[in-house]
């Protein structure tokens, strides 16, 4: 029987983590995450076969977290923008190989050491990439602290699935508030350890990982392969929620900690007679292109509202394919935008597009 | 050596180091918070003061201006 | 009666942000009272670090520049080969300096880079709220060991100014603390010699200045820098490591 509990964003990734089985953690301080990497210290180094370390780095950490996933094992990092930006080398190499790992980033203002507080400018690094060559992370943008726990134990789930690097993209609000959350998932008796994991070639030939081909045609192989497993992801693992869509006239399209924001912004709206619905993308990668052209069947007004200067916006405009006008709202550098700010800027774009009428 | 120190206490933090480190024990604490809710060490002037400056040395918030002559 | 201590003029009006008792205010006024008597203020770029001292450039009336955590070495060298004329000097915490950034220090170091490098140990993460250091001593309880260090774990506290001595471009080095009237004089006399060695192109210079940190060590501003001679100077030895320009010699 689950219980809930009143936890910190924070606290809750690594209770989730922990239950999912996760059995190395490799994290660096920095606000606005620590109380994660401190969570794990208290909690996950006491585990039996399990290893907390705080590395010397962020870079180290990521470097870390592929040796772990080498020998098969659960294993995870967590960051906020600048500490991710040096991760991206190692996430490069993590979807190269084709291993799973969590990546947990708490996202704060930027670009450069920005601000403390929680917005959501790393949207392209998370979703494109974000370091160099062809390949794709899922990306899972929770909204509450109870989808911040259900979504890390999903992120280990979908990682070892696909083996696949699993970035989820929360931000300083979500990881500092405080909300009840249940855990529906108790921790293994044994950690699990995948089949295809690198631990000594005792009774098999020897294998090697790598990155590295003298051979265009090799590389070129494996670019198509990872492309095929992302096509896959891509058709089975797309999440998304509606809400207050069937009859609306304008879709408010925001994600996480924005989406909560818009979520209040709309009940007001709602209250003076406006016929506002919201789209929240759950994966940012894969993105659910195939809900915004089903919405676009009835409705022709988009509004992106994001803590940034417009990133998820270039998501939407692609899956419209021009079926639809899309607007932008944001605010970005950490500045957390009020529900009744919101709200007038929704009502000024009905308005305006003349959707009372 | 006569000597004689201010203490700006509105930049005070009442670490109390000035307190424990003047060699003739001249300094206290205020019983009045400061507008950064401290309180702040006040000079106890009874003549004994040499300069020695050692609290000005010691007080990491540059609060202290010290005389001698 | 004549005026014999008061504030540097390079020391900006500002009220510190530091906790009361912190060492970083100690080191800010002996480095600008150290800029003032060597004429310093015109030609010195200072390069502080993310943590505490981040709001440095709120104190320190020269140019400053942020740096990337860890980088602050790198940083230096671009600014001192591309402008050999600046007095530079990094400002640098224990994880800036001896955690992320010991790459780009042991490197500077090895170039004999004419910089200056203030290392401020106060054996923890400050600003984020009090995690392990790589100078945090074996048993330390911080928010990351919360069991206390561990060397099995986490490894023992780790001796820049010992490992930069190894290192050839590495001129001097020394070892102050700011926790006494005795020590701050010494330490003053560190940061002359350190920036008098970058005038003299002698190579890289580094004052390591163990520092109270009474918050995160959950000490009284007394307790903690009474603790620095307790504990941390039996780890981390006050002194001088290495002097080639024919100071005392400790290879």
């Amino acid at each position: 029987m689950a219980n809930k509990v009143l936890m910190t964003g924070n606290a809750a990734i690594g209770e989730a983590a922990i239950r999912a089985g996760c059995q190395g953690y490799f994290g660096y301080p920095i606000t606005p995450q620590n109380e994660l990497t401190e969570y794990m210290a208290a909690n996950l180094s006491r585990r039996k076969g399990c290893a907390f370390i705080q590395a010397e780095s962020e870079i180290a950490a990521i470097n870390m977290v592929y040796g772990a996933s080498l020998v098969g094992v659960r294993t995870m990092t967590s960051s906020s923008s600048p500490g991710i930006s040096l991760k991206q080398e190692g996430i490069s190499y993590l979807a190269a190989c084709q291993l799973p790992a969590v990546i947990v980033n708490m996202s704060r203002g930027g670009p450069g050491l920005g601000s403390i507080v929680a917005a959501q400018s790393d949207y392209f690094q998370a979703t494109r990439g974000g370091g160099h060559g062809d390949y794709r992370t899922i990306v899972l943008a929770p909204a509450s602290v109870q989808e911040l726990a259900d979504l890390t134990h999903r992120a280990f789930d979908l990682a070892d699935k696909y083996k696949i690097p699993v970035i989820i993209l929360g931000d300083g609000i979500l990881g500092q508030m405080m909300e009840p959350v249940e855990f529906n998932h108790e921790a293994p008796a044994e950690l699990p350890v995948r089949d295809d994991a690198l631990r000594g070639a005792k009774g098999r030939p020897s294998r090697f990982i790598k990155t590295f081909t003298s051979d265009p045609a090799e590389l070129e192989e494996i670019n198509w392969s990872l492309f095929r497993r992302y096509e896959l992801i891509k058709r089975d693992e797309t999440a998304c929620e509606t809400f207050l869509v069937d009859d609306a006239d304008l879709i408010v399209v925001a994600f996480g900690i924005a989406a909560r924001i818009a979520k209040g912004a709309i009940k007001t709206v709602r209250a003076d007679g406006l016929k506002v619905g919201l789209l929240r993308p759950i994966t940012l990668w894969p993105f659910p292109d195939e809900a915004v052209k089903e919405l676009a069947k009835g409705v022709k007004q988009f509004l992106v509202f994001e803590m940034n200067m417009g990133q998820m916006v270039e998501d939407v405009q692609l899956a419209l394919e021009g079926k639809g006008e899309v607007s932008f709202y944001g605010r970005p550098g950490g500045v957390i935008p009020t529900p009744s700010e919101v709200a007038r800027v929704i009502s000024r774009l009905y308005y305006q597009k003349g959707l009372n009428k | 050596m006569k000597g004689t120190i201010e203490i700006s206490c509105e930049l005070c933090k009442g670490c109390e180091l000035c307190i424990s480190f003047c060699p003739k024990g001249l300094i206290s604490s205020s019983d009045k918070l400061n507008a950064s809710g401290y309180l702040p060490a006040v000079f106890n002037d009874n003549g004994e003061c040499t300069g020695c400056a050692i609290c000005a040395l010691v007080c990491p918030e540059v609060a202290i201006e010290v005389y001698r002559g | 009666m004549n005026k014999v201590f008061t504030r540097p003029k390079s020391l900006k009006r500002n009220v510190f942000h530091y906790c009361p008792g912190c060492g970083h205010s100690i080191a800010h006024r002996l480095i600008c009272e150290v800029i003032d008597e060597m004429n310093l203020q015109d030609k010195a770029i200072g390069i502080p670090p993310p943590g505490c001292s981040v709001f440095a450039y709120y104190y320190f009336d020269v140019d400053m520049v942020e740096s990337a955590h860890g980088r602050g070495a790198a940083v230096a060298t671009g600014i001192k080969r591309a402008f050999p004329e600046a007095v530079v000097f990094t400002y640098q915490g224990d994880g800036d300096l001896a955690g992320i950034g010991t790459a780009e220090t042991i490197h500077a170091a090895n170039r004999g880079e004419n910089i200056t490098s203030i290392f401020i140990n106060n054996a923890v993460y400050g600003m984020t709220g009090g995690q392990m250091a790589p100078t945090t001593l074996v048993g330390q309880t911080t928010t990351t060991t919360p069991y206390g260090r561990d060397t099995i774990l986490e490894g023992h506290p780790i001796k820049m100014s010992e490992i930069l001595a190894l290192v050839e471009g590495a001129a001097y080095i020394e070892r102050v603390a700011v926790n006494s009237p005795a020590n701050i004089r010494k330490a003053k006399k560190a940061i002359q010699k350190a920036f008098q060695v970058q005038l003299d192109k002698r190579g890289f210079a580094m004052v390591e200045i163990l520092s109270p940190c009474p918050t995160n060590w959950k000490m009284s501003p007394l307790e903690a820098w009474q603790w620095v001679d307790k504990e941390m100077t039996k780890v981390f030895p006050l002194g001088v490591i290495k002097d080639i320009t024919g100071g005392k010699d400790a290879d």
